[in-house]
């Protein structure tokens, strides 16, 4: 490979010496990193093999189906997927962003690092002590002010139909998803916000701003990339997240916008944690295939909401 | 002339106050006193708790502690605005709102935290004794029982993971740090980012299929559970200890190349010793994150009441699992198994808050001291 040029003058780029132990380090190194990769393609492959079967056996063989199509069993499931996580984004990010400020902007500097271990301490439960919380404490205590919404504010869709006497409706799982995402999008945005360049801060205030018009002119402009791919990390967190949904939510399968009726739809994540433990055979295989379409949806939100951090690479502390 | 001059300095300085009825400073006029946003939210508070007295006297029942928070928050706010619009004008009274808002806020984010760990601490004492932790649940049906099996399995299962992650999460990050450039290291950042979104039952279902694969359909092992939980867990250890790898000064290796280091002796002897202490850390919170995991070892390592020792055969209960079935099957006598179930995650809180503190307190101790 050498040129004769080098060849001529070897001494002019000596070649670093290349010990056998740093091969088999590098070399270590490398193949972890390979693994990773891997690991991933594993992952889609084996989810992929496993889920031939459910869409191409006929569906009256899967007991589980009883006859359906395969994509009108799916068809619910994503749509409850969606739905809650889409209701969770919606109570979550407000808040979340209104704790950023507060820590970042409001509160006393000496407290704010305390009030944001408070806050992380949300992240430190386990899905499954949230489970048990939300259907224990928080479905019964919601429950009477879910009858009096039916009942006064009945004629807005969302609130139609009749309340469910439990509680565990799909509201009451958004509800515990939003406070399951809240540290993470808090997390992201405060780094966020800590970034905003001090001059243009301190030249908003110059000029006579008050502190929320120097927050709406210099803070906000500056992180909204950051805000928004805080929110979708978040979205990606509550699709795929599983405990909390399974054990609040008492789900039919139906296909509604209602959020405080007995009816309502399950999410993948929760329907596979419920009917894994019993499943056999080709059901099996159409619960993976289910796996499978969640994990694209995950994949494709994680995927936009990196690709724009790292289009804005001064936010660093955002990834 | 030096005491005319000197008079109206110490009459500028003098704290007495001028006299009533007089302007006091020119910069504080038509804005409100520190005080005044304080005293409306007492005037809330006390508005609201009467508000809901009331309807507690006409209508019975208990306080409706809930309502009157919410009540005094919205009160506080509308007050707060209009009284802020009176004196000061409208865009401070738009920056006092959003004040309260953004506390609020806060406040808001409080509230599950405090319920939950008031509920647990409360409901999960009841059974928190040490019959708990001494026995399975091994032909228990009533009353009785304990989670021994289970903490047994939680131990075992992220015992492996751990295993599999740290090596390969270290390796990578230092392959990350040290040696990767070009294309190969941008897909591997990529990546693992996107894995540490991937849904937790997915890496289940993987760990399922790829052992279902091996030994047949139905299986249900510890190590299954155990690879799950790695591909959980390394991409939280490579995002961690690259950071802390990123953190060691460059001065460190150079100064390790012009003595003639090889390369891999300076990370291992000069790189790795300073990141230690962040890389424990990493790997602690790491550890706090998937022992708390219950989806994927429900469907890759299933549940039991036994006491199962050996990750290779049979399956095998954790923690969290054991929470979850103990919730979704009660038995005949239900409120022993929410008892144990409550006890089991007030365990489980013990567990990680430990792990979580522990990861501080080493990154606080042990981290190399900057500014040497």
């Amino acid at each position: 490979m050498s040129t004769p040029a080098v060849a001529q003058a070897p001494n002019a780029h000596p070649k670093p010496v290349q010990r056998l132990a740093d091969r088999v380090f590098s070399g270590a190194a490398l193949t972890a990193g390979s693994l990773i990769l891997a690991t991933l393609a594993a992952v889609a492959a084996f989810l992929v093999m496993q889920s031939i079967p459910a869409v191409t056996t006929d569906p009256n063989d899967i007991s589980i189906l009883s006859g359906q199509n395969f994509w009108s069993y799916v068809w619910p499931l994503v749509f409850g997927t969606v739905w809650s996580a889409a209701i969770a984004l919606v109570m979550a990010v407000p808040v979340a962003i209104g704790i950023a400020l507060f820590i970042s902007h409001y509160a006393p500097r000496r407290l704010a690092q305390g009030l944001g271990y408070v806050i992380d301490l949300l992240a430190a439960v386990p899905s499954v002590v949230f489970g048990l919380w939300g259907a224990n404490t928080l479905a019964p205590a919601v429950q009477p002010f879910y009858s009096w919404l039916t009942e006064n504010l009945g004629w807005f869709p969302l609130f139609s139909g009749q309340a469910s006497g439990t509680g565990r409706t799909i509201l009451t799982a958004s509800v515990v998803l939003a406070v399951m995402i809240l540290p993470i999008i808090t997390a992201l945005c405060r780094e966020i916000f800590l970034q905003t360049p001090v001059l243009h801060e301190e030249a908003a205030l110059a000029l006579g701003a008050t502190r929320w018009e120097m927050i709406r002119i210099a803070v906000l402009p500056f992180g909204r990339a950051g805000i928004i791919s805080a929110a979708m990390l978040g979205l990606g967190r509550a699709l795929g997240e599983t405990m909390a949904v399974a054990m609040v939510l008492s789900s039919s399968g139906a296909i509604t916008v209602a959020l405080l009726t007995s009816s309502n739809p399950s999410t993948i994540a929760a329907n596979i944690a419920l009917s894994f433990p019993e499943a056999y055979g080709l059901n099996v295989n159409l619960l993976i295939a289910t796996g499978l379409m969640l994990f694209a949806i995950t994949l494709v939100i994680n995927a936009l909401a990196r690709y724009i951090i790292s289009r804005r690479k001064e936010f660093s502390g955002a990834n | 002339m030096a005491q005319t001059t000197a008079a109206p300095a110490v009459r500028l300085s003098s704290p007495t106050p001028p006299p009533r009825g007089q302007m006091s400073n020119v910069y504080a006029s038509g804005r409100l006193g520190r005080w005044v946003p304080w005293a409306i939210l007492g005037v809330s508070l006390i508005i609201s708790l009467a508000v809901f007295a009331l309807f507690q006297a006409a209508s019975g029942g208990d306080f409706n502690v809930a309502g009157a928070i919410v009540l005094t928050g919205v009160l506080n706010g509308i007050l707060i605005y209009v009284t802020a619009l009176l004196v000061e004008g409208i865009r401070k009274a738009k920056d006092r709102l959003v004040t309260t808002l953004v506390s609020s806020a806060f406040i808001i984010a409080l509230a599950p935290l405090i319920s939950l760990f008031i509920t647990v601490l409360s409901r999960g004492t009841e059974r928190f004794d040490l019959q708990l932790f001494s026995e399975s649940m091994r032909n228990v049906v009533g009353q009785g029982g304990g989670v021994l099996h289970a903490i047994v399995g939680t131990l075992i299962m992220t015992g492996i993971a751990t295993v599999i992650s740290v090596p390969v999460g270290l390796l990578t990050s230092i392959y990350l740090v040290e040696y990767g450039r070009g294309a190969l290291a941008r897909a591997i950042t990529f990546f693992v980012d996107v894995m540490t979104g991937i849904p937790s039952i997915v890496a289940g279902l993987f760990a399922y299929a790829l052992f279902s694969l091996v030994f047949g359909p139905g299986v249900r092992l510890g190590v299954a559970g155990a690879v799950a939980l790695s591909v959980l867990m390394i991409p939280v250890v490579v995002r961690s200890s690259e950071e802390m790898l990123r953190l060691v000064p460059n001065e460190l290796r150079e100064a390790a190349f012009a003595l003639g280091v090889p390369k891999w002796l300076t990370i291992l002897k000069v790189v790795l010793p300073t990141s230690l202490a962040g890389i424990t850390t990493g790997v602690m919170l790491a550890i706090a994150r998937v022992i708390g995991e219950t989806a994927p070892l429900l469907v890759a390592a299933g549940f039991t009441q036994n006491m199962n020792y050996n990750p290779f055969e049979g399956r095998m209960q954790s923690l969290p699992v054991f929470v979850y079935s103990s919730y979704v099957s009660q038995g005949t006598d239900a409120q022993a198994y929410l008892d144990r179930a409550w006890a089991a995650a007030l365990a489980l809180i013990l567990i990680v808050m430990a792990l979580n503190l522990i990861a501080r307190i080493v990154a606080r101790l042990f981290s190399p001291k900057l500014g040497r």
